[in-house]
């Protein structure tokens, strides 16, 4: 039966998170890098939005969400949407088009390697950027996806739970950024030279715009505009705030100043800790898993990054990977079947199992990005190049990749 | 005293930096500016449409120094932005009549270094 409320809010969800890739991500990112690279940055951000939008209709979608095959991916039967029509498919989501629900989870496909892009920021080569991506979404994202989320899909099965995208779209997209940060290298003069940010108001303008646009991919993943929906909604600006204010306190205690770039890297952890559990967990527990990614992502970017020297340049790991995999645990520490009967308890509402089986999703998703990520690269890294040359890593990405520049000192 | 004016490409200041600091000159004003000289212009593409430029991005360096920094400073400037090509830059070196230290008012050789 279709539901006009629940298809409006659906509609609106998907322009939100497309709004996160082009110009959220893109703004975030594009402030952090320095000035010679900030459009190449926002290329990689656009592209993919233009990229994946082309292949999830084609053959991104079936993969994930088509007829199961052994569990592990969906078949090519829905190519080019065949099939894929008005009528509201029950598997997925009963009371919206079929149809909408594919544009919904195209956003979804869309972001995550956009996420990636801020491992490899400042160095990588566009043209192989494009080939990795292509393969990258298609090889990694869309069985993981169908795992979780297809029908028939083998962590689906076992009664993973991941709201909106924890393990899918940030544990995919995480840990196959500290691959990419790890075989690429590092960039030219990095811990010689200073690498500062060029632009804070463009990057903290993209935080923005994902903590707005997150809405849609949280709250939106209650696929209607309903009571869940609301708990979702809720969860995620909590976290989102818990984690935040975690962030800064600990700078103002660990640097002497609560930072605004510190914030805004907060309020993004805590929004990717809660999005795997933004539909089974109270509002305090809201606070507990922000409190919780805040000081573990601090660690990660601030202490075992720079003991450890891998050059993941805008914290594509360290925030994403690292939240990602907590907030998947944390969905099995705080998960409560009162907040939604389609969930499940967590082990502080005495059922450990939970856990176990959210381990399970976290680590055989993190070990196929990983194995399928490293050798892309390394195909890539024979056949086409991985980085750019080292004079054109000097000279800028913008110039030399795209034949732009983003300021001019005159006019 | 000399006055050393060096216009380099924008993309070898940090080895520029690194060089002079080598040969222990560590006091500079560095900026941003338009030049033209044999390399004529670049072009970049708006929207299909080419636009050349004729002035270029370049850094201006400069550098007082009192006479027995020249050479190396010079030294260190060529050897860090030669790159054998077309925009490398040049090296102006004028003679200084003058220098005043703000905070201590002192003059001279004294303020320079």
């Amino acid at each position: 039966m279709l539901d006009s409320g629940d298809t409006a809010w659906v509609l609106i969800s998907t322009a939100l998170v497309m709004l996160m890739t082009f110009p959220g991500l893109a703004l975030f990112y594009g402030g952090l890098v320095r000035r010679k690279n900030v459009l190449a940055t926002i290329m990689q951000s656009f592209f993919v939005l233009c990229m994946i939008s082309i292949q999830w209709i084609l053959i991104g979608y079936s993969l994930s969400f088509g007829p199961d095959q052994g569990h592990f991916i969906g078949s090519l039967a829905w190519f080019g949407l065949k099939g894929v029509g008005m009528a509201p498919n029950p598997d997925y989501a009963a009371t919206i088009p079929h149809l909408l629900f594919m544009a919904y989870q195209m956003m979804f496909a869309v972001i995550t390697p956009g996420l990636i892009t801020g491992a490899f920021a400042e160095r990588m080569k566009f043209s192989t950027y494009v080939v990795f991506t292509l393969l990258w979404a298609t090889l990694v994202y869309d069985p993981v996806c169908h795992w979780v989320w297809g029908a028939g899909g083998w962590l689906k099965n076992i009664g993973a739970l991941d709201f909106a995208g924890g393990t899918v779209v940030h544990v995919s997209s995480g840990i196959s950024a500290l691959v990419c940060a790890l075989v690429l290298g590092k960039r030219r003069g990095y811990g010689r030279e200073p690498m500062p940010p060029h632009n804070l108001p463009l990057c903290l303008i993209g935080a923005a715009l994902l903590w707005f646009g997150w809405f849609g991919f949280n709250a939106g993943s209650a696929l209607g505009a309903n009571e869940l929906a609301v708990s979702a909604f809720i969860a995620t600006n909590t976290a989102a705030a818990a984690a935040a204010l975690t962030w800064m306190f600990i700078e103002w205690k660990a640097i002497g100043k609560p930072t605004i770039l510190g914030g805004a890297t907060g309020a993004v952890a805590g929004l990717v800790a809660i999005t795997p559990a933004a539909g089974f967990v109270t509002p305090l527990s809201s606070i507990i898993i922000g409190m919780m990614v805040g000081v573990v992502c601090y660690t990660s970017v601030a202490v075992i990054k720079l003991r450890f020297g891998y050059d993941d340049s805008l914290d594509a790991f360290g925030v994403h990977g690292v939240g990602g995999m907590l907030g998947a645990l944390a969905t099995g520490l705080f998960a409560e079947k009162i907040v939604n009967p389609a969930g499940n308890n967590g082990l502080f509402s005495g059922n450990p199992a939970l856990l176990m089986t959210q381990a399970t999703g976290v680590i055989t998703a993190a070990a196929y990005a990983v194995a399928v990520t490293f050798i892309l690269l390394k195909v890539l890294e024979a056949t086409m190049g991985l980085r750019v040359e080292d004079e054109e890593e000097v000279i800028g990405l913008d110039i030399t990749q795209h034949e732009e520049s983003a300021y001019t000192l005159l006019d | 005293m000399k006055l050393i004016i060096a216009i380099i490409q924008p993309h070898k200041l940090e080895d520029v930096l690194q060089e002079l600091d080598k040969s222990e000159i560590y006091l500079k004003t560095v900026s941003n500016v338009l030049g033209c000289g044999r390399q004529k212009g670049r072009t970049e593409v708006y929207r299909g449409k080419k636009e050349t430029g004729n002035l270029l991005k370049k850094v201006r360096l400069e550098i007082a120094v009192n006479e027995k920094f020249v050479d190396s400073a010079i030294l260190a400037i060529t050897k860090a932005a030669k790159t054998g090509r077309i925009g490398d830059g040049k090296i102006f070196v004028l003679d200084l009549t003058e220098c005043v230290r703000i905070r201590t008012e002192e003059r001279g050789s004294a303020a320079i270094g």
